[in-house]
């Protein structure tokens, strides 16, 4: 789920207005993007690269390794299966509200081909200084810096405020994972926390979490056994508690989901956990040492 | 989105699991008028809403007079902030066994996974605590269904029986039933046997995932919606997500995560938000109906708008910000915090047209906000 500059990459929806603006900023950066998808554009071209009515024929005409879909969320699930089927490598879904069972049924399909997805409702991933994938601000130079900390986060918006912060403190990033902000994602916290703690540019992770779900906990469960350090911050520690449903979840998740659990497991584990954005500074000088 | 129990039992009851025969009254008389027809009744508060008995919203009534008596008494209730419109009025079954079924997704296996537990009843939650084990598990590949052989491996340890094949046939269409309405969770608790040995669901809490309300049409317009205020109902109207909360900072960010931190920020150094309001997605463009919320709320004595800006762009986010603030010209203090995708152009925009600067750092914009409140509030 680290993207690498050489890496070819496909855009499914490139020719809409999303599509476009964020394909022309992975560009500039560098992202080698091959080719999109648009079935009523196949045979156009959209920012400089040829446009086909599917993955699959993507696929035969110029190849490619990982997608990134801009697909809206009734459409996503055969976006997916389309890509998946067309032997993509890696595949970024940054849709939001797709149903759930959609959702789990494209990862069945992703697992069974060999496929790592990201998202959904992620922002996408990047490694600054090669390329990126996705929504996120790589291009601002106080944001996103080459550097020996990976980064995970479940919200883009609150990631790029830590990205923000560990610019500010003098260093740089060796991958941002955006695992998305949906109950059941393609890439959970604990595979991402797995990926960098197995990335040899990686030297520390910060995590950034938030209430709900139990995310947080099970990627606490490996970081006790990580010898690199970790740092997180987890967003709604002054939020209303939801109310819930039955008691399924309860039952499965006991009082996971809470700022307090997701802190204590955190903590327990040996993860330094912040109160606010702004402490990564000096947590990171004292995990990287100097 | 919530379906009530009387609304939610039809749906599983349509893919096959028995419920017992009952109607919707909403008034102690009409309660009396069911009970005359179907004999010993339980009277069950209608809320979408979890304990419902220790709340006392759950009551037993052996003739249309204690039935009528018991609506009286659970009619106008209060339970977990909602307001008892009505009672299910439903035939009293002879339980032999309580048993607990459900379906829900499994967030680590990424798959949907069915729950099942000899120990049905009020407190599951505290049997699965105490003895984790008397609650089994089982992960679904979604894409090949639950088959038969997993659904009785699911109840084998559970000594049915008799009431075997029924139970397993319940546990299937259950399954069946959260697939075909695109379920977030369905949950029979209890799922009971009765001495004859037919198996029927008692209760049915059912959760649809917002994502599916619009190709589940039919589920979704049975769904109810949280009790909200008018704020609250108003940002609805506009597709934004606004919690009212009881603070003077007023809070307006980008992204659901971005507006816990603020709000987690404004209380660290030690503010009270007014709101929650998250404008990130394709709801960035939303602006200005979103100040206009914020605005609205007679408390905010001042405003930190937060923007870090990914998909959501701050050029575009700043600009309604700015072209409301315009149009409304509140006396109010504002503080900005503005990175990430469009900061440039954003910052422009907020020099040029107001005069302002931004706070580099979101602790020092919401610092002077808290300050701003406090002078106000003197």
């Amino acid at each position: 789920m680290i993207v690498r500059g050489g890496e070819r990459v496909l855009v499914q929806g490139i020719t809409g207005r999303q599509g476009t603006f964020w394909t022309e900023r992975m560009q500039a950066y560098g992202t080698k993007v091959v080719a999109g998808v648009n079935p009523k554009k196949a045979g156009t071209e959209h920012c400089g690269v040829p446009v086909f009515a599917t993955a699959r024929e993507a696929m035969d005409g110029t190849g490619f390794d990982a997608s990134v879909m801009f697909v809206p969320p009734m459409m996503a699930r055969d976006a997916a299966l389309d890509a998946i089927e067309a032997g993509a490598r890696t595949l970024v879904v940054l849709t939001e509200f797709i149903p759930v069972q959609d959702v789990m049924f494209l990862l069945s399909a992703a697992r069974t081909s060999g496929c790592s997805v990201v998202g959904p409702n992620t922002a996408g991933i990047v490694t600054p200084g090669e390329c990126f994938v996705g929504i996120m601000p790589a291009f601002n130079p106080s944001i996103f810096q080459p550097g020996n900390v990976g980064v995970i986060s479940r919200s883009g918006s609150l990631g790029t405020l830590l990205c923000l912060n560990i610019v500010r403190a003098g260093y740089g990033q060796s991958a941002f994972i955006g695992i998305g902000g949906d109950p059941v994602s393609g890439t959970t916290m604990r595979e991402a926390l797995a990926c960098l703690d197995r990335d040899p540019r990686t030297e520390a992770v910060v995590m950034v979490g938030e209430i709900g779900g139990n995310k947080e906990e099970s990627a606490a469960a490996y970081a006790a056994t990580m010898d690199k350090p970790v740092i997180s911050f987890i967003a709604g520690r002054s939020s209303p508690p939801g109310k819930k449903m039955g008691h399924a979840g309860a039952i499965v998740m006991g009082d996971s989901g809470t700022h307090e659990s997701k802190r204590r497991a955190l903590e327990a584990a040996g993860v330094t956990v912040l109160d606010m954005p702004s402490e990564v500074p000096a947590a990171l000088r004292v995990a990287l040492g100097h | 989105m919530n379906v009530e129990e009387h609304a939610a039992k039809p749906l599983v009851a349509v893919h096959g699991i028995a419920i017992p025969d009952g109607a919707v009254a909403d008034t102690p008389e009409a309660a009396a008028e069911i009970a005359a027809r179907l004999g010993p009744v339980v009277v069950k508060a209608q809320v979408a809403a979890g304990k419902r008995g220790k709340a006392g919203g759950v009551k037993p009534a052996d003739d249309p007079a204690a039935a009528e008596s018991a609506a009286a008494d659970i009619l106008g209730m209060d339970i977990a902030g909602h307001t008892v419109g009505s009672v299910l009025v439903e035939a009293r079954a002879d339980i032999a066994r309580e048993l607990y079924a459900a379906v829900l997704a499994d967030t680590e296996g990424k798959c949907p996974m069915v729950v099942f537990s000899a120990m049905g009843g009020m407190d599951i939650e505290e049997v699965a605590a105490r003895d984790p084990g008397a609650v089994k598990r089982i992960q679904v590949d979604i894409a090949e269904g639950l088959s038969d052989a997993e659904a009785i491996a699911l109840i084998q340890d559970a000594d049915l029986g008799p009431a075997t094949p029924a139970v397993a046939d319940a546990v299937a269409a259950l399954y069946r039933t959260y697939c075909e309405t695109d379920a977030e969770m369905v949950e029979i608790n209890p799922l009971a046997v009765t001495s004859e040995g037919q198996v029927l669901a008692l209760d049915c809490k059912f959760v649809l995932d917002d994502g599916a309300a619009d190709r589940q049409g039919l589920v979704a317009s049975l769904a109810v919606l949280e009790p909200m205020t008018d704020l609250e109902a108003r940002g609805r109207g506009h597709g934004l997500r606004y919690i009212e909360l009881d603070g003077n900072v007023g809070v307006l960010a980008n992204g659901a995560g971005l507006t816990m931190t603020t709000m987690d920020a404004v209380t660290h150094y030690g503010g009270r938000p007014a709101n929650f309001l998250e404008i990130g997605g394709e709801a960035y463009t939303k602006a200005v109906p979103a100040l206009e919320l914020v605005l609205a709320n007679p408390n905010v004595r001042s405003l930190v708008v937060n923007f870090c800006g990914a998909f959501a762009r701050c050029d575009v986010m700043t600009e309604g910000v700015i072209d409301a603030w315009e149009t409304l010209q509140p006396d109010l203090p504002v503080f900005f915090s503005i990175h990430g995708t469009g900061e440039d152009q954003a910052v422009a925009m907020l020099r040029e047209r107001l005069g302002m600067e931004p706070f580099d750092l979101m602790d020092d914009a919401v610092k002077a906000a808290i300050e701003a409140a406090a002078e106000a509030a003197k």
